[in-house]
């Protein structure tokens, strides 16, 4: 699998590189500004791109735009970025197109390689992979909340999975349900969110955009 | 008509109290002499800055003339009784502004009082054209009466006055207006401050903005400091504690060797949490990197509270003065959700005349105010570094409107 890398700290970038050819990827390219990541994200058609928010020169969220031009030009190109802050408001954007492929994650998730690359290739795949923490924040303004879009506890907390983006196999066995009671809730979800029934994946983004939008 | 009336009103009311107050003024100040004067002068000074104050009020409705007030405020510790009525009138002696109330009063009486009655007789003058034509004339038949520069002493010379006088209602009609601005502009001659008076005020305000800079940014650094040393800090030396132990460990025991490093990659991921809310408070990474707006948005989605935001901003304010708005809309949105309770805010920023122009309004309860100690004086500190004010409207019952404006240019 081909991975594009955009990060400017010189130790991270190369600390992930060699996280990555560990478990088998292959390095099409390990850039540091936001001009050199448009330009490879265009020519090398990578498989998938982990992007840092903010990247030289501007220093602002140069590789956050840089990716969703890149998937404006390629409806769909898998993009995990990263980022010292997650922010719900990035989340939105990231999401907005509703195409999936798409990662959203702290720097800190790195420090579990297992779970880190898995949530790589997740996005490779085209699922998401949305950090802990940008559904947290939500949550916990649900709470004092009325209960929005009539979620039951039950479902919310497969709500935050889903909006991680596991699976219902990976769901089952974490709240230690079955995979049919994983399968009934999320299909409850999806109604009371207002998602029409199809057995797309994509179902999955547009239940996390409405959840965030919500907000 | 109107300014006519207003020049009327001008020229009887405006003259009658400046020579009333004139003269009180000066008898006062003089029975300082005696004694009296000590205890008569605050009040009939306070009659003339209010006198002068309509005036700078009637100025800025009726002809859209801005006059400053110049006074010296009092300091905040003057004394009670006799004691503090000499210092009172030590105070406003001393104060030019009230040495300009007196001159303008004379001016006033003279050369403004002219300039009222040119701009209300100009149009009242001819309604006695129109009399004398209609037939008053008969009156004066063997001794003309002058109206204007013609004799009336016959219906000919009455209807040559009527002429007359609707030639001067006309130059009435189009010179009323800038005539009663003349009066207004050449009161602000000595109404208001001087260069050096607003220069004076201009410094006090400066230090004393300057001061209250230093001391919050001196705060925050103890702040900042007594976070990272309790904190990442703390958390970085058990980290290496713990690495150093399990090195030791290694080979002895290495199940509790993994144990030990399950929390040092814990305490790793905490002080990173922490060093990441300290960055928040410091310069929040939306703010660095999106602009205000954006920075404001990404605060509401944190709220426990329905927040609507609207932006109109058309660039980016340099970067401190971006710092400075937004800690003031986050004191503003925590005070909503910490008083207010309230079940929705609207926050609205938008920039014109050179004005950046946020408001924040919550459906509370109100009752807020600005006093010591609350976060509101916070913000109002924090603006005034930059020149820049906050307003409060929160009557009880709600809503809180709290709206502040920071000179700035955006690019």
């Amino acid at each position: 699998m081909r991975v594009v890398l955009a990060e400017d700290l010189f130790l991270l970038r190369d600390g992930l590189v060699r996280m990555l050819e560990a478990y088998g990827f292959e390095i099409a390219a390990a850039v540091e500004t936001g001009p050199e990541l448009s330009k490879a994200l265009a020519e090398l058609e990578p498989d998938v791109a982990l992007v840092d928010v903010r990247l030289p020169p501007s220093h602002t969220d140069e590789g956050l735009q840089c990716a969703l031009a890149a998937r404006r030009a390629r409806p769909g190109l898998p993009v995990l970025v990263l980022s010292q802050h997650v922010e719900q408001l990035y989340a939105r954007e990231l999401l907005a197109d509703g195409n999936g492929g798409i990662g959203y994650l702290l720097k800190d998730r790195v420090f579990d390689a297992d779970q880190f690359i898995g949530a790589v290739r997740r996005v490779a795949a085209g699922g998401t992979a949305m950090d802990p923490q940008v559904i947290s924040h939500l949550l916990s303004r649900r709470s004092q909340d009325k209960p929005m879009g009539g979620l039951t506890p039950r479902e919310r907390e497969v709500m935050e999975l889903v909006a991680q983006g596991r699976s219902n196999t990976a769901i089952a066995a974490q709240l230690v349900i079955t995979e049919r009671a994983i399968a009934k809730h999320t299909s409850n979800i999806f109604g009371k969110l207002g998602l029409p029934p199809s057995d797309d994946d994509n179902r999955r983004v547009l239940a996390v955009l409405a959840y965030l939008d919500r907000g | 008509m109107l300014a006519a009336g207003r020049g009327l009103v001008l020229s009887v009311y405006g003259l009658a109290v400046s020579i009333i107050m004139f003269v009180l003024a000066v008898l006062s100040i003089t029975f300082i002499l005696l004694g009296i004067g000590v205890f008569t002068t605050p009040v009939v000074l306070e009659g003339v800055r209010r006198h002068a104050n309509q005036r700078r009020l009637w100025a800025a409705d009726w002809s859209g003339v801005r006059i400053p007030v110049p006074y010296r405020p009092f300091p905040p510790d003057l004394r009670k009784g006799v004691t503090g009525q000499v210092e009172r009138t030590t105070l406003l002696l001393k104060d030019p502004a009230t040495w300009r109330d007196l001159q303008w009063l004379l001016v006033d009486m003279t050369a403004g009082t002219v300039l009222a009655v040119v701009a209300a007789g100009l149009m009242i003058y001819p309604i006695e054209s129109v009399v004398l034509a209609a037939g008053l004339w008969r009156a004066f038949q063997d001794d003309p009466y002058w109206y204007g520069f013609v004799p009336v002493s016959s219906q000919l010379t009455g209807l040559v006055a009527l002429a007359l006088g609707i030639a001067l209602f006309h130059l009435g009609l189009r010179a009323a207006e800038p005539v009663l601005r003349a009066h207004f502009l050449l009161a602000r001659t000595l109404l208001a401050p001087t260069p050096e008076q607003t220069l004076a005020r201009r410094v006090d305000r400066l230090t004393e903005t300057r001061h209250e800079a230093v001391d919050t940014a001196a705060s925050e650094l103890r702040r900042i400091e007594r976070d990272l040393h309790d904190g990442a800090q703390a958390r970085l030396v058990a980290m290496g504690m713990n690495l150093g132990t399990i090195e030791s460990l290694i080979e002895k025991d290495p199940a509790q060797a993994k144990k030990l490093l399950a929390t040092a990659r814990e305490s790793s991921a905490e002080a990173l949490t922490e060093l990441r809310d300290l960055v928040r408070g410091i310069h929040p990474p939306v703010l660095a990197e999106r602009g205000l707006g954006d920075a404001v948005k990404a605060l509401a989605l944190r709220l426990p509270v329905a927040t609507e935001v609207t932006v109109e901003l058309p660039g980016r304010a340099e970067a401190s003065v971006e710092s400075a708005a937004y800690f003031a809309v986050s004191e503003a949105l925590t005070n909503a959700v910490k008083h207010a309770d309230g079940d929705r805010i609207w926050v609205d920023l938008h920039h014109g005349e050179g004005m950046l122009r946020i408001s924040v309004t919550d459906n509370g309860g109100g009752g807020a105010r600005i006093g010591s100690g609350s976060g509101l004086s916070g913000i109002e500190r924090r603006l005034g570094t930059f020149d820049g004010v906050l307003a409060v409207s929160s009557p009880a019952g709600g809503p809180t409107m709290v709206t502040m404006e920071l000179p700035c240019a955006l690019s």
